[in-house]
């Protein structure tokens, strides 16, 4: 069995665990062993001021995918079967549509002479177009867009999970929907909303494509620091202090949150 | 009474509008790709096919699209049969070290990509393989890797192995018992974990941007260099196309799995 498993386990050391090993390495050693790296890291502004941006766009993004995507699942759990099916469906789609193609409908919508301003000027609710891409706005509304479903699955997951007959035990005992929703439902969703809001945060953190090219250079977070460090300053030292730091978080953060649910249950997902 | 409530109006209401939200940006590339206009106008002035002609004739984007059909194929040839090599062993193995290499395999869908893009980076500069194809392969099989052992491994999970049994008490050896009881019945789920490797090779661009060069650069590292730079609208032809065939081939995954089950 070992035998069968090693070829696949082979590749999987030898292009992630390698890989991840060198950045940890080449991030204490270069000619000697040397903390520079993380000292730098701690105490520079723009290191800081990046780790401090992107955990602050990861919550924002947590919490509108959440607010948003609450609804969705609580209404594809709540109607019947084609529905919900449907609505799963469309909540699928595009995230088996490339990121880069999303970020690029983005662009298309949120530009200056992009179809929601032209829209709008069409309707003549705004004289000048609105800044609404090359910003931390832009990027935010496209990085919702994208990890959305990673929030609804897991919720509807959950959802599906609570027994009907509870809603109707609270309503028969003379409570209304709204009091068995807060005091029954929501509490019962919560292992849901943690896996949710853990892979959209977590994911969130990393994120690349949508700060990149939605950011417009202003939005640097924490994966635009490491890819400077290596294509513009050629900073392989600093560049991997950060790709530890931001590993770290990652890892922390599961391993906080497998202390209150299983992990299968937030990667089990895609 | 529950459905009429004031709560249930806004509930579908919300509902609705993150929907528009989800879909809107995959549907709006579409027509931009058949408008005419040189910069993006909606709604499109006349329909044209320019930006596809554009596209087909253009030697660096087909040279681009190549390379990306070549790997994600090759990607799918290779993953397939490792992920299912391994999504088999930890299904019958009982050994306590097949939960940890379990989930060592799902590690490309927990690090970060942007530090799994670095990382190689660094390992290919050292062994001589950025800029090559079998470097942007041997990654994409990588990456490709978990979604094949997940759905396999959820296909396993519905196969009785004790119909395994059966064939290797009569006489059948474990590979043959395997290729000839256990296949058959599981093949909806390779086929569909194959595909999403397919598609996986087909979006992926971080690792791309940072390993790929010179003639063997994928379409989406050539996208993103062409997004950074202005926006030209052949990208939305070749957006329309790519999502066209994702979409294709998860119909195709979906309805495979429904057969099956």
């Amino acid at each position: 069995m070992l035998a069968l498993v090693s070829p696949a386990l082979l590749v999987i050391l030898a292009l992630i665990v390698l890989p991840v090993g060198w950045l940890a390495w080449q991030s204490v050693y270069h000619d000697g062993f040397t903390l520079e790296n993380y000292r730098r890291v701690f105490t520079e502004d723009v290191y800081w001021r990046s780790f401090a941006l992107t955990f602050e766009i990861s919550l924002a993004v947590t919490g509108i995918a959440l607010l948003l995507g609450y609804p969705v699942a609580y209404l594809a759990n709540s109607v019947p079967k084609g529905w919900s099916i449907l609505i799963l469906s469309l909540v699928v789609l595009p995230f088996w549509t490339s990121v880069l193609v999303r970020a690029y409908a983005w662009l298309a919508l949120l530009q200056r002479t992009g179809v929601i301003n032209q829209f709008l000027r069409y309707l003549d609710v705004i004289s000048e177009p609105l800044a609404l891409v090359h910003n931390t706005f832009g990027t935010v509304v496209a990085t919702v867009h994208i990890l959305l479903p990673f929030m609804v699955l897991p919720l509807y997951a959950t959802m599906q999970k609570i027994p009907g007959d509870l809603m109707q035990a609270g309503a028969s005992l003379g409570a209304s929907p709204s009091l068995t929703f807060f005091r029954v439902f929501l509490p019962l969703s919560l292992p849901g909303v943690l896996a949710g809001c853990t892979m959209v945060f977590v994911l969130c953190l990393g994120f690349y494509i949508t700060p990149e090219l939605l950011g417009g250079g202003r939005t640097v977070m924490v994966s635009m620091l490491v890819s400077r460090n290596v294509e513009l300053y050629n900073q392989f030292g600093a560049a991997s202090a950060v790709a530890v730091v931001l590993l770290l978080s990652v890892l922390l953060i599961f391993f906080a949150v497998s202390r209150f649910i299983s992990l299968d249950r937030v990667l089990g997902q895609k | 009474m529950m459905r009429t409530s004031p709560t249930r109006i806004a509930l579908y209401a919300i509902s609705a509008l993150v929907l528009v939200y989800l879909i809107l940006p995959v549907l709006i590339i579409a027509p931009i790709s058949f408008s005419s206009a040189r910069f993006l106008t909606f709604p499109p002035p006349s329909f044209s096919l320019r930006w596809y002609q554009q596209y087909f004739a253009n030697s660096a984007w087909m040279q681009a699209t190549r390379v990306t059909l070549t790997v994600a194929l090759l990607t799918v040839v290779i993953a397939t049969p490792l992920g299912v090599a391994a999504a088999y062993a930890i299904s019958q193995s009982k050994l306590r070290i097949m939960r940890i290499i379990h989930m060592a395999l799902l590690l490309p869908l927990v690090v970060p990509i942007i530090i799994t893009a670095v990382g190689i980076f660094f390992v290919y500069a050292k062994v001589g393989l950025v800029a090559t194809m079998s470097g942007l392969v041997l990654a994409n099989v990588m990456l490709g890797l978990p979604y094949v052992v997940i759905s396999v491994l959820a296909g396993l999970q519905s196969f009785d192995p004790a119909q395994e049994m059966v064939a290797r008490s009569l006489g059948m050896n474990r590979l043959r018992s395997f290729f000839a009881v256990t296949l058959p019945q599981i093949k909806s789920s390779v086929i569909a974990g194959g595909i999403f490797a397919f598609i996986s090779a087909m979006d992926e661009t971080i690792v791309a941007l940072f390993i790929s060069g010179g003639q063997f650069q994928p379409l989406t590292k050539r996208m993103f260099t062409a997004l950074r730079d202005e926006i030209d609208p052949t990208i939305a032809a070749i957006s329309t196309l790519m999502t066209a065939a994702s979409f294709m081939l998860v119909l195709l995954a979906s309805a495979r799995q429904k057969r099956s089950g």
